[in-house]
């Protein structure tokens, strides 16, 4: 294998990815090897298991018209897409942006552009694993069911993640072009976010408002639309076809999705070392200015710490995209309670639950950012004061910036109906301290910068945060209806909460 | 009930061991003196840092005891860090602030009168050089301008103790001169520092008195030429001594060749 080639690059890349994997798997510990063998076989065989059920079902509808099982794979297939061009559209960018050893492949003899496509290759195929997790038990049950002519829909697959690729990095382009490299990074991950979410909630709430229900799969086999679908023959069936099984579908989908790469690759890749190195030194903070005039602010020194984390949240957009994603996908349930029982409760009721769910996630994160996330630790620790005083003033601006966020909310319900704006404070405050306590206990040292890894740190802490929020969702709708059930989602998020705090790191 | 003696030793070390792994710092006795300069130096490895650390309060030892100025650092911590700052080598900055709001946050963290410490960070900014940045968000700030803010940082609060660790590592000579001049101006004023460095010129012209720490141990102490009459090189520059003594220390093989 001749040095700087694209085997030599590939077998660099893959190298690298493995070592990072199984550092992230198994954590040091390499007895969490037969853990981690264990759990990815009973997920496998779990899926099996699933698809195995679903695929009668799916047999069924196509008994009845072949274009409503098209349309129910190309649904499924263009969710799959969407959530393919969010991951790619965040990977392609980081790696405009990764520094590691860029640097060092850019400054050496190596054609530069090689490194960018192994990677974008590399994106590719990333982006693929998570949806053939999902896709692979369908693609198998059926090749065991039908023959294995359907395990050609693994390239149908592929094919996708290639045009999703393709479409991460014309959009990244366009942004090094449109907005400049101090800014592409973040306004991409924005976009990824809402591509991500916004087609599968979109499908939602189409199904919300014409079938009162959440499945998308309402939207796909409805006669509104079958109905008025293109025949079977029609090209627009490819991409379905060839998820099926169908040799000639999948030929023509994968000449498509393959040229679409190679082409956006062929027209931008003279252009890649030059938007890397474009990213050098540059920073989305670097060209804000503060505009408050120089006059220091007197307060005790809780204050100033307060103070101090309250301006960061402020600042991080990386939080505002975060925060975006998560409105994004409670208007699902919001909708979904309005619809099926805004007339006959009041439409307000439903907001107050959503709002409590919100508020408990949102101090999770908010808890991680300023608990864990703190960017000066010698600073602060080297500081004259007791580590209580550092810890009671990041609470407090959590739980501040928390009130600041749905206060509005709370306010706007005050006007309509004062007891459920009552119920929905005090439930949140609630809701938000044990999203706050849970992260107290389980907080460990990280950059600021690490924030999208958080859960990685303790998945036991990140689940209880979420089931603890939905009990107190739980307890405000059944306070709002004045129903004494509430009593039981309270007591379970109370149980969660001393749950969480037995099994708390003792060091923390 | 702690009492500040105004004649006691800037800091004072006594059997001070730290383990982690294996031991990184071993019954190490040390004491500099109020108003002084000192160079604390080593190979990689030597435990500098870990002593500094459990100095400036962010680590505790396993034993032994820290005095600074008089107030024991271990049993009344929060009285001890009230003089001393704390210069890393990775400064300790917030991006998304800039250096003037950097400042009055740690000014507000040592509870310094707002006005004082406003009118003492526009002469930190404009001494070192960062006036002109005053306003702009550290994220894109070079690794010495990033060193500067902590250091003004560290000096907005008019500590009686700077402990610096490696402060001038990565920055270009315009810098380096700036926060060597900054510090040397300190030192003339009373306060004590106590700083790490591989660079040993530095040490050499800045440092009143030079220890010398390998594998958790002070094995030389004095000032240049208390160094060189111990080595037996008369004339010779510090970065021979230092070699020579950590030789015969027993690890300075790889160091040497270094």
């Amino acid at each position: 294998m001749s040095s700087a080639s694209f085997a030599w690059f590939a077998r660099h890349e893959i190298g690298l990815f493995w070592r990072d994997w199984t550092a992230l798997v198994l954590r040091g510990k390499p007895h969490r090897r037969i853990f981690v063998g264990l759990a990815i076989a009973g997920f496998i065989i779990g899926m099996h298991v699933v698809a195995w059920f679903t695929v009668t079902d799916t047999v069924d509808l196509a008994a009845t018209d072949p274009r409503a099982v098209f349309i129910f794979v190309s649904g499924c297939a263009l969710v799959s897409l969407s959530l393919m061009v969010s991951q790619s559209l965040e990977m392609v960018t980081r790696a405009f942006y990764a520094r590691a050893d860029l640097d060092l492949i850019l400054t050496s003899p190596a054609p530069s552009a090689r490194i960018f496509i192994v990677r974008f290759c590399a994106v590719a195929l990333m982006s693929v694993v998570m949806s053939a997790a999902l896709a692979a038990p369908f693609f198998n049950v059926m090749a065991f069911l039908e023959g294995p002519v359907w395990l050609l829909s693994y390239f149908a697959l592929l094919s996708m993640s290639a045009i999703a690729t393709a479409i991460a990095i014309v959009v990244a382009v366009a942004l090094f072009a449109t907005v400049g490299p101090r800014r592409t990074r973040v306004i991409a991950q924005i976009i990824a976010a809402v591509i991500g979410a916004g087609f599968a909630i979109a499908m939602q709430l189409v199904a919300i408002v014409y079938f009162g229900n959440v499945s998308r799969l309402s939207v796909l086999t409805s006669p509104e639309l079958t109905g008025s679908l293109p025949p079977v023959a029609s090209p627009l069936w490819i991409p379905a076809r060839a998820l099926l099984g169908d040799i000639s579908a999948v030929l023509a989908f994968c000449i498509a999705g393959f040229g679409i790469l190679a082409l956006s690759i062929a027209a931008f890749s003279s252009r890649f070392a030059t938007l890397a190195l474009s990213t050098v030194g540059v920073s989305e903070q670097s060209a804000a200015n503060s505009a408050r005039p120089a006059r220091f602010r007197a307060g005790t020194v809780r204050r100033t710490l307060r103070r101090k984390e309250l301006v960061l949240l402020a600042r991080d957009p990386w939080l505002l995209s975060q925060t975006l994603m998560q409105m994004l996908y409670l208007l699902v349930p919001a909708f979904l309670l309005w619809r099926n029982y805004g007339t006959d409760i009041g439409a307000v009721i439903v907001v107050v639950p959503v709002v409590v769910m919100a508020s408990g996630q949102l101090a999770g994160g908010l808890a991680w950012l300023t608990l864990c996330g703190e960017d000066a630790p010698d600073l602060v620790q080297s500081a004259p004061m007791s580590p209580h005083i550092a810890l009671q003033a990041k609470i407090e601006a959590v739980l501040i910036a928390v009130g600041l966020a749905v206060s509005p909310i709370v306010a706007f319900l005050g006007l309509v109906d004062l007891r459920a704006a009552a119920i929905t404070a005090g439930c949140m405050v609630l809701s938000a301290s044990a999203a706050t306590a849970m992260q107290v206990w389980f907080r460990a040292q990280a950059r600021r910068s690490h924030f999208r890894h958080r859960h990685a740190s303790s998945k036991i802490a990140t689940l209880a945060e979420a089931f603890s929020s939905i009990c107190w969702a739980g307890t405000a709708a059944f306070l709002a209806l004045g129903n004494w059930l509430a009593a039981i989602p309270a007591a379970m998020a109370i149980l969660v909460l001393v749950f969480v705090w037995m099994i708390r790191p003792r060091e923390a | 009930m702690t009492v500040r003696q105004e004649d006691a030793p800037a800091l004072s070390i006594a059997g001070l061991f730290k383990s982690f792994d294996k031991p990184a710092v071993c019954g190490l006795d040390l004491e500099v003196e109020a108003g002084e300069f000192y160079a604390l130096l080593g190979p990689n490895g030597a435990g500098k840092t870990t002593t500094l650390r459990m100095v400036a309060g962010l680590l505790p030892p396993d034993s032994g005891s820290i005095s600074i100025y008089g107030i024991d650092a271990l049993f009344h911590p929060v009285e001890a860090k009230r003089v001393v700052a704390w210069v890393s080598d990775e400064p300790m900055i917030y991006d998304k602030l800039s250096p003037l709001e950097y400042l009055e946050f740690v000014a507000g963290l040592w509870s310094v009168d707002n006005r004082a410490a406003e009118a003492r960070s526009g002469e930190l900014l404009e001494l070192l050089g960062l006036a002109p940045h005053a306003h702009e968000r550290c994220g894109g700030f070079s690794k010495g301008m990033r060193q500067k803010v902590a250091l003004a940082g560290a000096l907005v609060h008019e500590p009686r103790l700077i402990i610096l660790d490696e402060p001038l590592t990565g920055l270009d000579a315009g810098s380096a001169r700036q926060v060597k001049s900054v510090l040397q101006e300190r030192v003339a004023g009373g306060v004590t520092v106590i700083m790490t460095t591989h660079i040993l010129e530095v040490a050499e012209r800045m440092a009143r008195r030079i220890g010398v720490i390998d594998r958790g141990r002070l094995i030389a102490e004095g000032t240049l030429e208390e160094l060189r009459a111990r080595s037996g090189r008369d004339g010779s520059n510090l970065e021979d001594i230092f070699l020579d003594l950590v030789a015969e220390s027993g690890s300075g093989a790889d160091e040497a060749a270094a």
